[in-house]
């Protein structure tokens, strides 16, 4: 806080730090107001800090296409399955609808697969869209994932899936359930192979997704500040009609409770993916 | 019957639970076996040997409990963690000795607590489905009652599923979907037919192999069929190689929601 904190501002823009004071003009959508601290902060600022707030170190949720493009290197990424989409299979009422609304927003699906090379490293790479339906599993997510898993497993590759979740894809109903164990079995063959498999979980993973997946890596990382549950916390307020603690399902306490390898900074991340990969000798030939 | 009154049958507190099942199935020679080695004897998981003619077999089962003493000591059958970690405890076990494993389902889902989280609900199911999907010996679950979400699940990654014909398998509570989706969770039976969540839904959509006809307390014909059934399946699938085993459990999951 500076010497003038006291004084109540005026409006929004006065509120701002000095030096973006003196920016002629900037349509408002521009600018993004930081949830933590509320700073307004240029989008393009922002979007060049990997979507972190400059002043607080907030982490603000990626898309998938985001995700990708902070782990693969260049335009290293070769997307696999890109035309596979959701369909109405249970004849759902209202699901068509849904499922256009959240294609407008730009995504396809609520995960990106491929493969890239990470530092150099060829490497699967899957990424969950929370800005598609929350990036809930439906049989193509589940479906997506498998295949990723599988490829990896034939092509003895490491692979690094970065998680979000808010929920089932109920519209699907038990063909989404199914993914949870279809998906567990891909990851075992290809942990059964020696493969190493890093899970990122990113803010939010919850469900059906943490109760497969995302709890599946040889090693788990999360960022900061992330949600990571199985039950979100407004379903447990309900069942025991009690508050919870503050910081109950963070990344930090759930890596407390012993659940998660490490918690590490959106700008620490690739860094950390990559020596991981090579210290399970991943890219060493390649290097020679 | 409509979607919603089977959810309802499924639900009767004065259906069999699991033990009546493991009673009716294996008299005096259940053995019960307790703890997850871990944490804690989760209640709500009923667990141990017995044998089906002279087969020896592990016998995993969720129980609500009959009566309200033993509903709050069974809490529910929502199991906790340490639940499904004395399930795969067991499974862990059968393998060793390649005793075929039963699964009893009967639940409205893993408890959602903060004691739960702190342990690793999500984890804890996760494993189960990890290593269910490659335990080298056979696995059967036939779902008697309520079959909610991940909670089910951690106990049915089985060669085969079979539901009775008044129970239900769900990803969500009909009344959970219709009060998310609709904001209105008396629109619950809309939600029930939605869902496809009957034992009938379940065997067009192939997720399970058999619907088993309800059974009384005291219908000894009855259980005699099922345990017929069960041994048979069991018998089948014990002659079949560890490979051919775990890979007809893997392409069964395999090819759900694969068609796309
Ligand atoms: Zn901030």
């Amino acid at each position: 806080m500076d010497l003038f904190s006291f004084r109540k501002p005026k409006n929004e823009l006065e509120s701002l730090p000095d030096e973006q004071q003196n920016v002629p003009f900037i349509p408002d959508e521009m600018w993004i107001k930081c949830p933590k601290c509320n700073t307004m902060l240029l989008t393009t600022d922002m979007e060049e800090n990997l979507h972190v707030c400059t002043k607080c170190d907030h982490h603000f949720r990626m898309n998938a296409k985001q995700r990708i493009s902070m782990f693969a290197d260049g335009d290293s990424f070769v997307e696999h399955d890109a035309d596979m989409e959701s369909k109405n299979i249970l004849d759902f009422p209202g699901y068509d609808a849904k499922l256009e609304k959240a294609r407008a927003k730009g995504s396809k699906e609520s995960v990106i697969c491929g493969e890239c090379k990470i530092g150099g490293i060829n490497t699967v790479l899957c990424a969950m869209d929370p800005d598609f339906m929350m990036g809930s599993m439906g049989t193509v997510t589940g479906e997506k994932i498998t295949r990723a898993f599988e490829y990896a497993t034939d092509n003895s590759l490491p692979i690094v899936v970065c998680t979000a979740a808010g929920g089932a894809r109920m519209q699907e109903g038990i063909l989404s359930l199914m993914q949870m164990a279809k998906t567990s079995g891909a990851v075992k063959r290809h942990n059964d192979a020696g493969l190493l498999y890093i899970t990122i979980l990113t803010d939010p993973t919850t469900g059906g997704v943490t109760a497969s997946f995302a709890m599946e890596g040889d090693i788990i990382l999360a960022e900061p500040d992330t949600l990571v549950a199985f039950a979100g916390p407004r379903v447990i307020e309900q069942t025991i009609r009690q508050k919870l603690p503050k910081d109950f399902q963070t990344s930090e306490f759930v890596l407390q409770k012993g659940f998660i390898d490490a918690v590490v900074s959106r700008s620490n991340l690739k860094d950390m993916v990559v020596k991981l990969l090579r210290i399970h000798g991943y890219g060493v030939e390649e290097a020679e | 019957m409509t979607a919603y009154e089977k959810v309802m049958a499924a639900r009767d507190s004065g259906k069999l639970t699991a033990v009546d099942y493991i009673a009716n199935m294996f008299g005096d020679s259940f053995i019960e076996l307790h703890g997850d080695r871990r944490f804690a004897d989760d209640k709500a998981v009923v667990s141990g040997l017995a044998m089906l003619y002279d087969m020896p077999v592990t016998v995993i089962g969720l129980e609500k409990g009959r009566n309200t003493k033993e509903r709050m000591e069974r809490n529910f059958g929502q199991a906790h963690p340490e639940g499904y970690r004395k399930a795969l405890r067991l499974m862990k076990q059968a393998e060793k000795f390649r005793r075929p494993v039963l699964c009893l389902v009967d639940t409205s889902g893993a408890f959602c607590g903060i004691g739960a989280e702190e342990r690793g609900q999500g984890q804890a199911i996760a494993e189960n489905l990890m290593e269910m999907m490659a335990l080298k010996t056979p696995i059967l679950t036939i779902l008697i009652g309520e079959g909610g979400s991940g909670g089910a699940l951690a106990l049915a990654v089985a060669d085969e599923v079979w539901m009775l014909e008044n129970s239900v398998y769900s990803v969500i509570s009909p009344e959970g979907c219709a009060s998310i989706l609709w904001k209105d969770s008396t629109k619950a039976p809309q939600a029930a037919e939605a869902l496809k969540m009957t034992a009938q839904d379940l065997f067009d959509l192939g997720v399970i192999e058999r619907i088993i006809r309800q059974p009384k307390a005291d219908d000894k014909a009855m259980f005699e069929s099922l345990k017929l059934l069960v041994s048979r399946t069991f018998e089948k699938n014990l002659a079949m190689t560890d490979e051919e085993l775990t890979n007809a459990r893997y392409n069964r999951f395999r090819k759900l929601g694969a068609g796309i």
